[in-house]
């Protein structure tokens, strides 16, 4: 009986670890591999100190989730969109399986033309995963490659539906 | 200080705990269990976990080992698409989930069995055999499904003994859809880039020797119709000392089409129209595809045995765009080779009797995922709509069906009423026919052996290919684990009657931060400390 009691503290103690674990990996490799050169700049602003208000670099970003609703945020810049949405327990179901990696397109976001045009140009890396998205249209992105910039203060992104109809099902004997 | 941490873990382990066993003893709590624990099987428990605060799941898999194709399927060069395990793993640990490996249902456990046990049962199951060619020669030495060559290299336990001979200078693989570009790529892909992977040893010793310098790539239809998507193609584009060998005339007046097709397709053929005129003269190796070619036969060599080249018949393409038809024609072509891959696509199986299956199509007949007469039974993943799409088409359709199911319990189609007994029964049901389950936690020691054996090769894990070697880790006694625990808890105790303090790992996490910090504004990830009694002061401040 105590034997067993043990076990299952043991387990619970590696389950408290490990739960934490994902989110954390998550943060630093998207926002270091992805959003390095906004980081270097944020980091230098910081260091001159000409300005030292920190809400210089908030900016509010608003979601229009799958069911319509509206959700807006305060973000810092430097931060992808998929930090963001990781960061601050959003609920959009399956956003970001590959953790921000170019390996899926799960945190494919719509964004309003003149955004779309402002944010430059897009990696074939990236177009080639947003190939593979469900709804894709001409402003699309993914989260994980978008990196906050405070002139996107106000920006709006729309999470696409993933209906089972709307799909375009190739024969694609894919495991990868 | 230190037995004050141990005390406060305890504390929270015991709570955290007692919640999990409150979570458990709910009466009316709807109970489902998923069979496979791929990631069919690990979205589909995710949705229903998330979306009921009183749902309780189990997911029961043939293999003491979990998370199905994205650990036996994915390529191993592509650690990027294997980071879901991490979600999977949340999952696993979900106070009102349970994992249990081991369990080969349609032969330990019967559907109907667990239909007994709980209230809705998902077949998720996957795709685990292939689709023959159906042609004279198939099984001459030398041709293999893609299935089982795949298995070779990500380490299935079926297919550790596969040996295949690759000492021929050209491979045909038969089908173009990503399957076929993942083996082509590990069958070129200088050694460097694979050493450092996941990749069995076995695989990485036979490919160090491998004599392959050139890889055909034969598919039916023609070049707007490749099943792969465009990472794989690019990849395939970009592998050093290695040039596409595409011929000009099977791409001739494609440039024409291309302002008409969709974007993805559009991108697709640009990028093959770029590799036909690209590539490195004085690379060593090639890949070619060839297009509008169906197997006809395996040539045997001199000794009867073994392949040594194989007859295609050329096609002729009827109807446009996606869903052209290929017909042959009576125009035949030998190709000399010494290694076939058959990668014509997966296909389902029938894992119980009981169950609807629909044999042409190889899936179980399902509407949005509710088995066809069939009331409380589900599918999801490849079962469901056939072994087609990457992992996010999987988990769309996994939560789909999930939804589906929680729409059945709101509308009472699910009698959430009747109690149900779950894992208890089942668990029951195994241990009188003599099987034992490998638990989530358990196959966390198999995880930490086979991280432990990859280490000293720079590799992430060496897999173990062997099921009962796999068991007797995951079973390795249970009161080595209370006496590590004990060894801990004494040597806590006496270090610090001792008067030497440890730095514990949180710890060691503050002069992390302070390193950082001080890199910071020099442009460096840190500025490592010197001083260990600088070290030792910011530790315990």
């Amino acid at each position: 009986m105590s034997s067993s009691l043990v076990r299952v503290l043991l387990h619970r103690a590696a389950v408290a670890r490990v739960t934490l674990a994902p989110h954390q990996t998550l943060r630093k490799t998207s926002a270091l591999s992805r959003c390095g050169s906004v980081l270097h700049r944020q980091i230098r602003g910081i260091n001159t100190f000409t300005l030292p208000l920190r809400t210089e670099e908030k900016v509010t970003i608003n979601f229009v989730n799958r069911d319509g609703k509206k959700i807006s945020v305060t973000a810092l810049t430097g931060n992808s969109i998929l930090d963001v949405v990781v960061d601050q327990n959003l609920d959009f179901d399956g956003f970001g399986a590959c953790e921000g990696t170019l390996a899926c397109s799960t945190c494919h976001v719509i964004l309003e033309e003149d955004v779309y045009k402002k944010l430059g140009s897009i990696s074939d890396e990236e177009m080639d995963m947003l190939d593979l998205a469900y709804g894709l249209t001409d402003t699309s992105r993914l989260g994980c490659q978008v990196c906050l910039r405070k002139d996107l203060e106000g920006m709006l992104l729309r999470v696409p539906e993933t209906v089972a109809d709307a799909r375009v099902d190739s024969q694609q004997e894919s495991s990868t | 200080m230190d037995i004050v941490g141990v005390l406060v873990l305890l504390l929270v382990c015991v709570f955290t705990a007692a919640d999990g066993w409150r979570g458990l003893s709910s009466a009316s709590s709807p109970r489902v269990c998923v069979v496979g624990g791929g990631p069919a099987g690990f979205y589909t428990a995710q949705q229903l976990l998330k979306a009921r605060q009183d749902a309780l799941v189990d997911i029961y898999e043939r293999l003491p080992v979990p998370f199905g194709l994205v650990r036996f399927g994915v390529a191993p060069d592509h650690p990027e698409v294997k980071n879901v395990i991490n979600t999977f793993t949340q999952t696993a640990h979900h106070e009102r989930c349970s994992f249990h490996g081991n369990v080969n249902v349609g032969r330990d456990v019967s559907v109907e069995e667990l239909r007994q046990a709980y209230h809705a049962v998902v077949l998720s199951n996957g795709a685990e055999a292939n689709r023959p060619m159906g042609i004279p020669g198939e099984n001459l030495s030398g041709v293999f499904a893609a299935k089982d060559f795949v298995g070779w290299y990500n380490g299935i336990p079926a297919n550790k003994e596969l040996c295949p001979d690759l000492s021929c200078e050209t491979a045909v693989i038969l089908g173009q859809g990503n399957v076929a570009l993942d083996v082509a790529r590990i069958l070129l892909s200088p050694l460097d880039m694979l050493k450092a992977t996941d990749i069995t040893q076995h695989a990485l010793n036979a490919l160090a020797g491998s004599g392959v310098r050139r890889v055909l790539i034969v598919g039916r239809r023609g070049p707007l119709q490749i099943a792969c998507t465009i990472k794989e193609l690019r990849e395939l584009g970009n592998l050093p000392n290695t040039r596409p060998e595409l011929l000009l005339g099977d791409l001739e007046g494609i440039e024409e089409t291309l302002k008409d097709l969709p974007r993805p397709r559009k991108r697709l053929t640009e990028l093959l129209l770029k590799a036909v005129n690209g590539g490195d003269n004085k690379a060593e190796k090639s890949w070619s595809f060839r297009f509008c070619r169906s197997p006809v036969e395996v040539l045997a060599g001199a000794d009867g045995k073994r392949a040594a080249g194989i007859r295609l018949a050329l096609n002729k393409l009827e109807g446009s765009g996606e869903n052209v038809r290929a017909v042959p024609t009576d125009q035949l072509e030998d190709v000399n080779c010494g290694l076939i891959i058959s990668s014509i696509g997966y296909k389902s199986i029938l894992i119980d009797p009981a169950v609807p299956f629909d044999p042409r199509r190889s899936v179980v007949p399902n509407d949005m995922g509710r088995v066809q007469d069939a009331p409380g039974l589900y599918c999801s993943g490849w079962v469901k709509r056939g072994p087609t799409g990457v992992i996010a088409t999987t988990m769309n359709d996994s939560f789909d069906t999930a939804h589906v199911i929680l729409q059945d319990m709101e509308s009472g189609l699910l009698d959430l009423s009747i109690k149900k007994p779950g894992a208890q029964a089942i668990s029951g049901l195994l241990q009188t026919r003599g099987v034992r389950t490998v638990l989530f936690s358990e196959w966390e020691k198999i995880n930490a052996e086979e991280e432990r054996r990859g280490k000293p090769h720079g590799k992430p894990r060496e897999k173990l290919l062997d099921v009962e070697e796999m068991l007797q880790i995951a079973w390795s006694s249970r009161i080595m684990d209370i006496l590590t625990f004990l060894v801990l808890l004494l040597v806590c105790v006496f270090t610090a009657a001792d008067g030497v303090r440890t730095v514990l790992f949180s710890e060691w996490e503050k002069i992390n931060a302070e390193e950082e910090r001080r890199g910071k504004p020099h442009g460096k990830p840190r500025e490592k400390l010197l001083d260990v009694e600088e070290m030792l002061q910011i530790g315990w401040s």
